[in-house]
């Protein structure tokens, strides 16, 4: 009885000493691309499992891997590429397991999992890097200081319901090691600098033509020819002009062209000798169009006319600036509104008040949800561009004139560009369309 | 009786409304108060009879003036709230690509949705907030909340209170700072997006009650973009989805779903067709679509009757509109 | 001076930041974070110049009795109770149950509420009054409308629930809000992203001064 235990001890303990053998003696393919000093053989790595691995689980490992700087970005990451394992196909591969190891004098440290990506990804971008620190140590030095080496496992695993039976990895070889670095130019925005120069370039071309005196035609705009006539029907009714330029703040573009076209109005209304009110949503723009107003009084030669209080400060809510308008609106029945910038959902609730009282209405925004309300409640709306080529219009400035001109040409080029682009993409070119891709932001 | 009159009587009605609706409301007996089917038939006759008398009136000289239209369109949209109709919502092509994206989050996956939005907008989102944070709720989903607008993270509130109140919901007693949690506002609009790629600590140093960033479980190891599984955003205008896709979605890598206004959706469309939207939900319909979606009919659908009611109103007034213009049109050129 | 030294600013940040968009080596690519957070500051101390300027007019309105010096009482006492709950409560304004809360909920949200619903009025009244088939242009626009309605609510597909799958209002309506509508809009973005370029470069170059006060 004795003998029979020993020997069925001993048999079992020789079958798993060759179940051992057979595991650990498994090999993975190697891709040679950074060597390190000495080879090292990547072996197939089977973890603890509960139970056993399939003999022929482990997939190859991922082919041809590179490790190198994350190009056209301020540094702090490195791409890692392969090739995809020549198992992916056969359904061996579940993910991907990214380890790094930091650079320990010029041998890989201890790797560490860095992250995981399923079947068909790659590509991975560590940012997890250590990048230097302080203002002038990143002004000087382009290459970040820490190294670090790379290596992708293929793995391939029994999972149900998120608990794992058994799983099994082939590793590829290290590849580092590598630094991140910053660059001084993003080049996949080149053609956004293209672009600019060429606009750029238009504009300022026709600025020296029209300084040069060249005569610019510009069509007219019926709501700025109107201009004119509802600063007038306000003076003749006795009433005031509301100049409302946009319910946003001096960092929109739009708010910028609304109070340059207050400075024309103001000037009007004060050869008009028309009560001119501006409520304002922000506190910089109150600053900004009370200077604007006061310098077109004194333009106008109506320096005494000129009232602080004309240009008064509401609230930056929404729409508590909304009620607040309409209820001066109802209160004191301007002749003429303007409303000149940047709007949100408060256009119609402003429109359509103004519009109840019976007020001449011109506006302008380059919000393309709200041209719709502007334009069904207004007696004349600027729509979009003609919102920033109103200060140009108005003045009749060659040198402003100039630039609408320049802006027209570029938009010349990008009807052409567009009309190409269709025309290609119909024909299956699709090499044309991916000239104006922009990246990132 | 004169215009003076008028405006009081009116004013009247409008405050005797507002202290009946709050009684109501108080006393719980508005909420169960509803028309029965009969009565839903009939007062939608007799809307519809008003109005053919209306178009009557027009065509026999007498226009009607906005106030009727505005009386019509108050009635159009808040009876319907007390009918006992339904209406069956469409499902669009970007509302079933959001569910099925919605399907793909793993049961302790994080998910990160941002409120951008404010009160005003809260009609049309805030049924897709709590439908969304629901459905995240009941399948043990990790919801990490944040807001770009100020208001945004008191929406939040608003919505978790409702949800933690449902029996469903509360039973499985959610832990604040370990299944949900609110780091609130942060101002800077796209740059706080930015900085979120690569640290989430530098913008939400605390959450919302003060509580620092470390200690919290759900987030304490959530670096950036690459610790959350999905992102779902509310956007009523800027910043909000836009600046979501061209930073978080086009530099992280975020995978993301979004529910907008009506207003602003179509202008995400081109968004969805690229892929760098998974899926969009627009306005009150979209409310509606989700809560069909996810099987639980709220505000959403209630609302999508009311503003049917709404929109049928309007449509009938143009009609009506261009009947009285094309007979001003008639006399003037009899004339 | 006074409007060269502004002009010069301009000049400088404008071409910095343009050229930082380019360069993602320290520290151009937080410039543009920077000039955010130097906004966000400068427009946060500007507040109080804006809340002093309203409260000034409105004391100076109910003192001299002005019309509609009521309104200006309700400011006063509006601003004044907001205020001073905000700095008693301090930084536990925010938690659920404060007075600042209260206020939200009850007074500034149902406020806020209110007005944007308005919109609901004012769209149905701009409707009756704009869309009238004068001629083709309003007419398409009519049709547009109509059809865009009905197409949104599920009440557009009941009425036409005979027709074919992808022939009903919903499948219109989508239509012409993916193709046309999108067309306009994107054509409309073109020409205001122009118009930007154009006019920015007037700011920076100094060409354009208005905004200082200028010619």
């Amino acid at each position: 009885m004795k003998q029979r235990c020993r020997n069925r001890i001993r048999t079992v303990s020789l079958l798993l000493i060759i179940c051992q053998a057979v595991v650990s003696s498994a090999t993975s393919v190697f891709a040679q691309s950074f060597p390190v000093t000495d080879s090292t053989i990547a072996s197939a790595h089977v973890e603890a499992q509960v139970y056993p691995v399939p003999p022929d689980a482990a997939p190859a490992p991922p082919l041809s891997v590179t490790a190198g700087d994350t190009p056209d970005d301020a540094g702090g990451s490195l791409t890692i590429r392969w090739d995809a394992s020549a198992d992916e196909t056969r359904g061996k591969v579940k993910y991907y397991r990214i380890f790094r190891a930091p650079n320990v004098g010029g041998r890989p440290g201890e790797f560490e999992p860095l992250g995981e990506l399923p079947a068909g990804t790659t590509q991975y971008s560590d940012g997890k890097i250590a990048t230097r620190k302080g203002f002038w140590e990143q002004v000087l030095h382009s290459t970040d200081s820490a190294a670090y080496f790379y290596k992708v496992a293929a793995v391939n695993d029994s999972a149900v319901n998120g608990t794992v039976y058994w799983q099994a990895q082939s590793e590829s070889e290290v590849v580092g090691p590598v630094r991140s670095s910053a660059q001084w130019f993003n080049f996949q925005r080149i053609n956004v600098l293209v672009g600019l120069l060429l606009l750029c370039a238009f504009i300022v071309y026709y600025i020296e033509r029209a300084k040069a005196g060249k005569p610019i035609f510009i069509r007219k705009i019926a709501g700025l020819e109107a201009v004119d006539e509802a600063v007038g029907r306000a003076t003749e009714m006795g009433r005031k002009i509301f100049y409302i330029p946009g319910s946003q703040d001096m960092d929109q573009v739009q708010t910028l062209a609304g109070i340059t076209i207050l400075g024309r109005v103001a000037e009007m209304a004060a050869v008009y000798d028309a009560r001119l009110e501006v409520p304002v949503s922000r506190s910089l723009v109150m600053v900004t169009c009370r200077e604007v107003v006061k310098e077109a009084y004194a333009r106008a030669g109506r320096p005494d006319s000129f009232n602080e209080k004309q240009v008064h400060y509401i609230t930056d809510d929404q729409f508590g600036y909304a009620a607040a308008i309409d209820g001066m609106v109802v209160r004191e029945r301007p002749a003429t509104i303007f409303m000149m910038g940047l709007f949100y959902a408060e256009a119609l609730i402003l429109a359509e008040t103004g519009n109840f009282v019976g007020a001449i209405q011109i506006a302008g925004t380059a919000e393309p949800s709200q041209l719709p309300f502007f334009v069904a409640a207004c007696d004349y709306t600027l729509i979009g561009e003609e919102l920033f080529a109103a200060s140009a219009y108005l003045s009749r400035e060659p040198r402003q004139l100039g630039s609408l001109k320049g802006q027209d040409i570029g938009k010349g080029v990008v009807l052409a560009a567009i009309i190409i682009g269709i025309l290609l993409e119909t024909l299956g070119v699709y090499h044309f369309a991916q000239l104006f891709k922009v990246i990132g932001y | 009786m004169n215009g003076r009159m008028y405006k009081y009587l009116a004013a009247v009605a409008v405050v005797t409304a507002c202290v009946l609706l709050y009684v109501g409301k108080r006393v719980a007996w508005f909420e169960d108060m509803m028309f029965p089917t009969w009565l839903s038939i009939l007062v939608c006759v007799l809307i519809a009879a008003s109005m053919f008398w209306i178009l009557l009136r027009t065509i026999k000289g007498k226009p009607a003036e906005r106030r009727t239209v505005f009386l019509y369109v108050g009635i159009a949209v808040s009876l319907p709230l007390l009918m006992t109709i339904s209406v069956h919502v469409p499902i669009s092509t970007e509302g079933q690509l959001l569910f099925d994206g919605m399907k793909r989050i793993q049961p302790g996956s994080k998910v990160l949705v941002s409120f951008d939005y404010d009160p005003p907008s809260a009609p049309e989102l805030q049924p897709m907030a709590e439908a969304f944070m629901r459905y995240c709720f009941e399948r043990d989903i990790k919801v990490i909340i944040i807001g770009l607008w100020p208001q945004g993270p008191q929406q939040a509130n608003l919505a978790l209170a409702k949800l933690l109140a449902e029996p469903a919901i509360s039973a499985k007693n959610l832990v604040y700072g370990v299944d949900y949690v609110n780091l609130g506002f942060q101002s800077g609009n796209e740059f706080v997006i930015q900085r979120m790629g690569s640290d989430f600590k530098s913008m939400f140093p605390a959450d919302y009650r003060g509580t620092p960033y470390d200690s919290l479980p759900l987030v304490g190891n959530v670096r950036n973009f690459s610790g959350i599984d999905y992102s779902f955003n509310l956007s009523a205008g800027y910043p909000g989805t836009r600046e979501w896709v061209l930073i978080g979605v086009d530099r992280f890598g975020l995978v993301m779903g979004a529910g907008n206004t009506a207003v602003q959706t179509t202008g995400m469309y081109p968004y969805v067709r690229s892929g760098q939207l998974k899926g969009i939900l627009g306005g009150m319909s979209g409310a509606a679509e989700i809560e069909e979606l996810t099987e639980r009919l709220g505000k959403g659908a209630k609302f999508m009757v009311a503003q049917s009611f709404g929109h049928m109103v309007m449509i009938v007034f143009i009609v009506i509109g261009n009947v009285a213009y094309f007979l001003h049109e008639r006399k003037k050129k009899k004339a | 001076m006074r409007r060269e030294i502004p002009l010069l600013i301009t000049g400088i940040v404008g071409i910095v930041l343009v050229v930082a968009y380019f360069i993602p080596h320290f520290p151009f690519n937080r410039m543009a974070d920077w000039s955010a957070d130097w906004f966000s500051i400068v427009a946060a101390f500007a507040i109080w110049l804006g809340a002093l300027n309203l409260f000034r007019l409105s004391i100076e309105n109910v003192v001299k009795r002005k019309p509609g010096w009521g309104y200006a009482v309700v400011i006063i006492v509006c601003f004044l109770i907001s205020a001073g709950v905000g700095f008693i409560e301090g930084r536990d304004f925010r938690n659920p149950g404060s007075a600042s809360d209260w206020i939200y909920n009850y007074v500034y949200t149902p406020l806020s509420s209110t007005m944007f619903a308005i919109l609901a009025f004012f769209v149905a009244s701009a409707s009756y009054r704009a869309f009238r088939a004068r001629n083709l242009d309003a007419t398409l626009l009519l049709l547009a409308a109509f059809f865009v309605m009905l197409g949104r609510v599920p009440i557009g597909d009941m009425l036409v629930g005979f027709l074919p799958e992808h022939w009903r209002l919903s499948d219109l309506s989508t239509w012409v809000m993916n193709f046309p509508n999108t067309a306009g809009q994107r054509a409309i973005l073109i020409g205001i992203a122009l118009g930007i370029v154009s006019s920015s470069l007037r700011i920076i170059l100094g060409i354009e001064r208005s905004h200082l006060g200028g010619d």
